[in-house]
């Protein structure tokens, strides 16, 4: 593990001068992420401020019926507030349903958000990746790809997205807040993940020496319906093959409202927009759940070893859009 | 009271779970400085220039050696396997002899630093620049170089197997069953990460290895660096989990004595978990097919059984895949066929189940294939064709398979199955059930095993051999047959190991293990306790004085005679009263010749149920079931537990395990446990383990046969067949994910 500085921050303005301090410097939360990275030689941080001491860790329940979340709230803590139990059953189930009981202890929401993404090549540190040395290409266009994004690719990155909340995040319109030293900014979650294009190098739109001090979900009632399923080779302790997101709001038998959020089938965290149009106004069938799924995945594109997730990311939408059906029902 | 066979708790337990147990990274002799090694990223080709200056000039680093530092080994290693008992290198290969790079991860550079982190940077500041050529580590690259392997294994075994006429028996078949599979390769990914400490005293070297054998890795080390054997001496008190990856002796380990010696500092070297998978061997990639032919009541006519693997370009290695299925089932006509193809990988190497395990999952899939054409229940079918000797008429040392069989559906609730496919649907999912043999070599490779016991005036004993605890509690197992042959209380005995200064004792591989030990530590006890019985009839002042030895019991410590009633003595009195402060017996125990008349199997039935859902592709084990003859079970805690884990790995192996080279640049595509999957708690389903007694007197004294890799053997194939009755599909490659079981067309989805 490369040599290292580190510091403690006092409150939110000693973070922020801390980082914008040192040219290598980063912000530490839980560390499950940073601290991997730092030894597999991918993150070249030099200093690491360590924010912990922050008062960045409530989670609480708004008046509209949404949630306000420290950017250092512990996973397991937000998963187990009864207001996320509640409110938001999908971002409870998304959080217990990542990494382990362990991590979860320790790995922040901020963090979370922040995590990169698990391709190997990312992490070997001698591929070529154009995430970790912009220009070198990307290894996994034509190599093992089996964990790969079908959703949202380019020509230079299909890295998929890894983290589960951000899934749960997305669908219910969750707003990142952060400071810098231009002050604050409210960043809409389906914008704080960028596609890659051709810069899979740049994963968010702030910057370096930008701290995110919490997340606000709005007020949304179809939530207490929501589900968050994650499907995946070994039943714990594994990143989705597919993961999915789903809320649905049905009157005598009409489509009226619907969420449908995927994970790990995208280079960032999958709201589907095209596949909540076609759904809004229709007949809540399992067919139509469907042909709505079928839509979302259109422009997919399939690999050697990934393309499986195509036809899986429609089967799991569907699953998740009856499970919340049936809640509904029972 | 005898305590081999009751469920003794570990020895080592509280060691272990305080924390007081020390694994061989955790041992730092005073001045300990550490190693890290560069591997090469390229898979094949040259390494032209090395630029080690930003390294060398690194806070903490005490050196960077390169091929020019590196001394010639003394002389060039020969791939043997450990059980044999000589010097055993995983491959007949040593790197950084000069520049050129066989397979990805083969070491470049060493570099030795004060700190574990240090030489880890330093590492990575190291710039290697390669010729790279193009290189060849999957069969699909490789197939059109494949040749018929003449022998296998450093030359121990036939790489072709054949009785009868096997064309024959296939043309006069009713029925043909053909399968073939793709099966990726394994790695081991112990929890121990190997580590070796080289301390130099002289010219005398000591080595704290993680080695599934001391001397082994004595005998390889000395051999490499030219030093007498009595010049090495290598201590293993606990290892974290070997399954064949600590079986051989690997170059990191001659490499961290060569940066001590050169140093001249105690080195500790630790492996990372990546390069856990380019340094200790694999399980290969490998093609398997099979041709059954039979009757139309289910009777084998023919068995061809094929395989076709990658290997290192030094050697000849392949698990051998046939030694089961050439002789499970009564069949005049067999062919057993291992083809290779040279590859730039390392050496494969023996993991758990080497060979049968996957041999068995192409054998019995393909009787299960064979009972659905036969319109048989799949346990008839075995019934119908189970061995009663060998094919060369000997019979079984031990059985058991008919019972295992028996005892094992009865405890499953087998019989009264539907044989249909998808015939049980629950919600979004399907029932299956399947069942497989389990059947597993035993192998006698090995020389002569010794052990030493001791005891003391004050009644405290101990028995020692060299062997190592990796996991399986052999200290435990191991110290309850020291008792009972020498006639003491378990309290009263400890079990010594771990040490190449003790009687010799060979790799514990190939389940043979726990058998070798028990079996030399039982002829150390019973030749002191002996000698004692003799001292006592021979002493006047004994109570037992002249009495006939054979009416002599030994019992805690204290020996009555049939023929005196009332009289008694004690081993501390006896010694005390002949100015003894100890006495001590070396015992011997040797394996049964390699042409013993005698069929060597262990036998095991395997049962599995599945839950699969189509549309997913997601398959969930429900419950295991296992029933095994593995002869005397000399401790069943501890044996249950072996069994366990097994039937455990073998599902993993059904389900989960499975790595791939990336054919571009030769390197493994799985380098963590992230990628690499092996089975959490949340997999493990409800496992039961049931023993058939068996008495066998050839495989050793006390007639133990080893518990260490039937339990993995059939789990694969009981799983996979049971997929198959839960959805009437049959994936035909290992390991099972949730893209080969997926149904494929959407129009299977309801709309
Ligand atoms: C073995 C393993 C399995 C996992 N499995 C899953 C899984 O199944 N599902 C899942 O969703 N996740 C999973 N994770 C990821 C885990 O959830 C993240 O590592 C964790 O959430 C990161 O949070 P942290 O507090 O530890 O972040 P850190 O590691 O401290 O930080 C991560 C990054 O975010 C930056 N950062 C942290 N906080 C802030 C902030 N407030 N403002 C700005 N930048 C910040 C840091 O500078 C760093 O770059 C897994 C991780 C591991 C190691």
């Amino acid at each position: 593990m490369r040599p290292l500085t580190y510091s403690r921050a006092r409150d939110v303005d000693d973070a922020l001068a801390l980082v914008a301090a040192g040219p290598d410097s980063a912000f530490l939360a839980g560390g499950t992420t940073e601290v991997d990275l730092l030894r597999a030689g991918v993150s070249r941080s030099g200093h690491l401020v360590d924010i912990n001491d922050l008062p960045l860790t409530a989670v609480e329940d708004r008046p509209d019926g949404g949630l306000h979340i420290g950017a250092l709230a512990r996973m397991n803590d937000v998963a187990r507030a009864p207001g996320v139990v509640h409110r938001f059953p999908a971002i409870s189930r998304a959080l217990l349903q990542g990494a382990s009981e362990q991590l979860r202890n320790m790995a922040s929401l901020g963090g979370n958000l922040c995590q990169r993404t698990r391709c190997p090549y990312l992490r070997d540190g001698v591929s070529a990746c154009n995430k970790r040395e912009p220009g070198t290409g990307c290894a996994a266009l034509d190599g093992p790809n089996r964990g790969h994004a079908v959703l949202g690719t380019s020509d230079h990155c299909i890295a998929t997205h890894p983290s589960d909340v951000a899934v749960a995040l997305v669908a219910f319109d969750a707003v990142v807040h952060t400071v810098g030293a231009a002050g604050a900014r409210a960043i809409a979650a389906d914008d704080f993940f960028l596609l890659p294009g051709e810069t899979p190098e740049i994963e968010h739109p702030i910057g370096r020496d930008e701290l995110i001090v919490g997340i606000d979900v709005p007020g949304t009632p179809i939530a207490r319906n929501s589900v968050y399923l994650k499907f995946r080779d070994r039943q714990s302790y594994e990143f989705a093959l597919v993961s999915v997101a789903a809320a649905i709001e049905v009157d005598a038998g009409i489509v009226t409202d619907v969420r449908l959020a995927l994970g790990g089938v995208g280079t960032k965290p999958w709201r589907a927009w095209r596949a909540e149009a076609a759904l809004v106004g229709g007949p809540a069938t399992e067919a139509a759940f469907r042909r709505a799924a079928a839509v979302e995945l259109a422009d997919a594109v399939g690999r050697e070893q990934n393309a499986f997730k195509i036809e899986l990311a429609q089967r799991a939408a569907v699953r998740g859009l009856n499970q919340s059906l049936k809640g509904i029902r029972s | 009271m005898t305590s081999v066979g009751t469920p003794v708790t570990r020895v080592d337990g509280p060691a272990k779970v305080t924390g007081a147990a020390l694994y061989s990274a955790e041992i730092t002799p005073p001045g300990t400085v550490h190693l890290a090694i560069v591997g090469s990223t390229v898979a094949a080709g040259r390494v032209t220039a090395i630029d080690a200056a930003a390294a060398r000039a690194a806070e903490g680093v005490l050196a960077v050696l390169t091929h020019d530092d590196v001394p010639a080994v003394a002389s060039p290693p020969h791939l043997l396997p450990s059980l044999l008992g000589a010097a055993a290198p995983g491959e007949s290969f040593f790197p950084m002899q000069d520049t050129v790079v066989h397979y990805a991860g083969q070491p470049v550079v060493l570099v030795v630093a004060h700190t574990y982190e240090q030489a880890h940077h330093a590492a990575s500041l190291v710039r290697v620049d390669y010729e790279a050529a193009p290189a060849i580590t999957t069969i699909d690259q490789g197939r059109e170089r494949a040749y018929d392997a003449e022998r296998l294994f450093a030359g121990l075994m036939p790489g072709r197997e054949e009785r009868g006429d096997v064309e024959a028996g296939l043309a006069r078949a009713d029925l043909r069953v053909d399968m073939s599979y793709r099966m990726a390769a394994n790695h081991h990914n112990a929890l121990e990460a190997p580590s070796t400490v080289a301390v130099w005293n002289g010219g005398e070297l000591t080595l704290y290895e993680s080695t599934m054998g001391v001397r082994a890795t004595q005998q390889t080390v000395a051999q490499l660096l030219g030093l007498p054997v009595s010049h090495v001496r290598v201590i293993t008190h606990f290892v974290g989990g070997g399954f064949g990856s600590k079986a051989m002796v690997w170059p990191h380990t001659t490499l961290t004595a060569m940066a001590a010696r050169i140093v001249g500092r105690p080195v500790k070297l630790m492996l990372t978990r990546p390069q856990m998978f380019t340094s200790t061997g694999h399980r290969e990639e490998q093609e398997q097919s099979i041709a059954l032919g039979a009757t139309r009541d289910g009777r084998l006519t023919a068995i061809r059984h094929d395989k076709l693997s990658i290997t290192s370009l030094f050697d000849d290695w392949a698990e051998p895949a046939t030694g089961v299925s050439s002789q499970l089932y009564a069949c005049d006509a067999y062919l057993g066929v291992h083809r290779l193809i040279k590859g730039n990988t390392m050496t494969p190497t023996f993991t758990r189940g080497p060979g049968e395990t996957l041999g068995m999952f192409t054998l019995e899939t393909a009787m299960d294939e064979l009972a659905r054409r036969v319109d048989l229940d799949p346990l008839e079918l075995r019934l119908r064709n189970v061995a009663t000797t060998d094919p060369r008429g000997n019979p079984w040392s031990s059985g058991g398979l008919e019972e295992c069989l028996r005892l094992g559906a009865e405890r499953f609730g087998w019989s009264g199955r539907n044989p249909a496919p998808r015939a049980q649907p629950d919600g979004d999912w399907l029932i299956g059930t399947g069942m497989a043999v389990a059947a597993y070599p035993m192998a006698f490779f090995m020389p002569p095993q010794r052990a030493r016991a001791r005891i003391f005036a004050d009644g405290s004993a101990t028995v020692a051999t060299s062997t190592q605890e990796f996991g399986t509690g052999v200290l435990t197992m191991a110290t309850q047959v020291g008792a009972d042959a020498l006639g003491v209380a378990l309290s009263d005995i400890e079990f010594q190991a771990g040490d190449t200064d003790l009687p010799n004792s060979t790799a514990a591989v190939g389940s043979a293990g726990a058998g070798m030990v028990a079996s030399a530590v039982h002829e150390a006890g019973t030749a002191l306790r002996r000698q004692l019985v003799d001292l006592a009839i021979g002493d006047p002042g004994s109570p037992l004085h002249g009495v006939d030895p054979a009416s002599v019991t030994v019992t805690a410590g204290r020996l009555t005679s049939s023929d005196r009633a009332g009289a008694t003595d004690t081993y501390g009195e006896l010694l005390g009263r002949n100015h003894l402060s100890d006495a001590e017996a070396t015992g011997t125990w040797r394996p049964p010749p390699l042409d013993t008349p005698h069929g060597l199997l262990t036998f095991g039935a395997q049962f599995a149920e599945v839950a699969v859902d189509p549309q997913l592709g997601l398959v969930r084990v429900r419950r295991l079931g296992g029933a095994f003859a593995p002869g005397r079970v000399l401790n069943p805690l501890l044996a249950r537990s072996q069994l366990m884990g097994g039937m455990l790995w073998g599902m993993s192996q059904a389900l989960l395990e499975g790595n791939h080279t990336d054919p571009r640049t030769g390197r493994w595509a799985e380098t963590n446990l992230a990628e690499y999957l092996v089975p959490v708690n949340a997999d493990a389903p409800e496992v039961t383990v049931d023993f058939v007694e068996v008495h066998d007197d050839v495989v050793g004294p006390l007639g133990a046969k080893g518990v260490g890799e039937i339990g993995q053997v059939g789990v694969a194939a009981a799983i996979a067949n049971a997929i198959f009755h839960a959805t009437g599909r049959r994936v035909r490659s290992l390991p099972i994910t949730p893209e080969t079981v997926m149904e494929p067309t959407p129009a299977a989805a309801p709309t």
